[in-house]
């Protein structure tokens, strides 16, 4: 299996090596050895659950700075929708888009106003489905599609196989940019992001070969400066463009009501996510036309990166999206067009669990993991460095682990003896 | 129909599950557990929601119309073999028991949105073969196969 790059990386300084982020990990990608947590990277599907549960701050997101603003010679910033909810009302967004040129960017482009016209392509593929791939299921949170990849893979067909809002936004400005004569290397397509899960499919993405983004930087970091200079700011342009439609994506369920859909449910939080994914899986709710999940909860505005509390930014989220109209026109725009915005690679199943690729062998290690979790005190403590005794076994089965790093085995033994 | 027989002729692995009557907490917990080995053995997706139909449809039943119950599944090297026997109380009339949308269910199962009589011919459905004997006062025993 090609191994990917992550966003999420552990910080091996600050780490204790307790087991917070173990007991959290949605895909058991984490293992403590040696006093120090280790992120098994095939496993991981940079949903973010450890950076935020971590007590000593140990796990963090590759990130850019705005320093590499330097390495191109026109810059344009994609800020994240959830953007919008990071900032006290009495600060328009067009005054904030402005406030950004001022940090150093060449432009700023409104992301919300893509995900308007996605909304518009993904609304016909939702009421023309016939197929028996019911309910459709949104790509918006990459943490669920590589999700569905690893642990789902029955329900990949449901996939809606269109780009994300960032994406669109990004080949529609690098081909417009391309058009006016700039080289593909000068051009800096950067996004501000919410979220490490956006930064590992902007470096390895799904369904494209390469990302038509170059670089991202934390709504953190971007966020402190804005309020830097914002109330000396000269509102020059009018770069805020989408109605409410586009705004509300940036809040679980926003997407579902932009589009105007009855049958759909939006589910926040990947435990709950993964209750509703085992329930698709025994082809249950098929009387849905939509599903969206986030891996965060409340949506894109629980994102690990952003700066406001997710309810206040939420909340904003809904009063904004009213106060930019939900119900004009659907905007439609020839240079965002279905060519443009649909995935061309095959989504494939990225099967990390399977045991071993020749069944005979799969067979042989399962029943010998019965047979040695059978054995394990079955208290799940983590002390071994594993998330339960069932995935201790699994790990001795694959020679990644001992059956003396039980520690209540361990005692029994030394006491024996 | 073929008689129900057991075949543990070349079964590589066996999974044995109690089903307690009228339990709705546990009720899944058999067929996710089936599930997630099969998984581990690397079953492609499609088999494998096949497999997780049939298992689940025929949990649900031991749950709400059986006295407890049991799920075995035979794992083999072409498919994939369930048992799923019962204490009782049997079925009268196999031929509507399977007709879409009949259903026994009680109030209190329907309450939770079981009964729609979609159980049984569901587990036919997704089934390579299916096969299916009861005797009123006794149990109901099924077999279904999934091949690869």
């Amino acid at each position: 299996m090609k191994s990917y790059w992550h966003s999420v990386i552990l910080e091996k300084d600050y780490c204790n090596g307790c087991t917070h982020c173990l007991d959290r990990c949605p895909t058991q990608a984490i293992r403590v050895v040696d006093g120090k947590a280790r992120i098994i990277e095939s496993r991981c599907i940079d949903c973010g659950e450890c950076l935020r549960v971590c007590p000593f701050h140990a796990k963090g997101a590759l990130v850019s700075t705005l320093e590499i603003l330097k390495k191109f010679k026109y810059t344009v910033a994609l800020p994240a929708i959830s953007f919008y909810g990071q900032f006290d009302e009495r600060y328009d967004m067009n005054t904030v888009y402005n406030a950004m040129l001022l940090l150093g960017f060449d432009e700023v482009y409104d992301s919300a106003y893509a995900a308007e016209v996605l909304g518009g392509y993904e609304v016909e593929l939702i009421k023309n489905n016939k197929t028996q791939n019911k309910p459709l299921i949104s790509t918006y949170c990459p943490v669920i599609t590589r999700l569905i990849q690893i642990r789902y893979p029955a329900l990949i067909d449901n996939i809606i196989r269109l780009e994300s809002p960032m994406e669109i936004a990004a080949r529609c400005i690098r081909t417009r940019l391309m058009k006016q004569g700039y080289a593909n290397e000068d051009i800096g397509i950067i996004f501000i992001t919410s979220c490490p899960a956006k930064v590992t499919s902007i470096k390895n993405p799904i369904g494209v070969e390469k990302s038509y983004i170059d670089e991202a930087i934390s709504v953190e970091e971007i966020y402190y400066k804005v309020m830097k200079v914002i109330d000396k700011v000269d509102v020059k342009k009018q770069i805020q463009k989408s109605s409410g439609r586009g705004i509300g994506w940036a809040r679980v369920g926003g997407q579902s009501y932009s589009m105007g859909i009855d049958d759909y449910i939006a589910v926040d939080g990947i435990e709950e996510v993964i209750k509703v994914l085992e329930t698709l899986e025994l082809g249950k709710l098929k009387e849905l036309d939509f599903f969206e999940g986030y891996a965060c909860v409340n949506g894109c505005v629980g994102g690990p990166l952003n700066v406001e509390n997710t309810f206040i930014a939420k909340n904003r989220i809904r009063k904004l999206s009213k106060a930019y109209k939900l119900d004009g026109p659907m905007p439609t725009d020839s240079n965002l067009i279905p060519k443009s915005i649909e995935w061309n690679l095959p989504l494939e199943p990225m099967p990390v669990y399977k045991l071993d690729n020749d069944f005979k062998k799969a067979l042989e290690k399962m029943a010998k993991i019965e047979e040695i979790a059978q054995s394990l005190p079955g208290i799940n403590c983590g002390a071994c460095g594993a998330p339960s005794c069932r995935v201790l076994a699994e790990d001795i089965v694959n020679h990644m682990a001992k059956y003396e790093d039980c520690i209540i085995i361990k005692k029994k033994k030394e006491e024996a003896t | 129909m073929k008689p129900y027989m057991k075949d543990p002729a070349n079964a590589a692995m066996k999974l044995h599950y109690e089903v307690a009557k009228d339990d709705f907490a546990r009720a899944g917990e058999a067929s996710s557990k089936i599930k997630s080995v099969l998984k581990q053995l690397g079953i492609e997706g499609g088999v494998l929601r096949r497999i997780a139909i049939a298992a689940y449809e025929a949990e649900i039943n031991l749950v709400i119309h059986s006295e407890g119950g049991t799920v075995e599944a035979f794992i083999k090297p072409d498919c994939i073999e369930l048992y799923i026997e019962d204490k009782g109380p049997g079925i009268a009339d196999i031929d509507l028991a399977m007709t879409q949308g009949y259903s026994t269910a009680n109030p209190a199962a329907r309450e939770m949105g079981f009964g729609a009589g979609m159980g049984l011919p569901n587990m036919q459905k997704v089934c390579d073969d299916f096969t299916i004997e009861s005797e009123p006062g006794e149990g109901t025993r099924i077999k279904m196969v999934v091949n690869y």
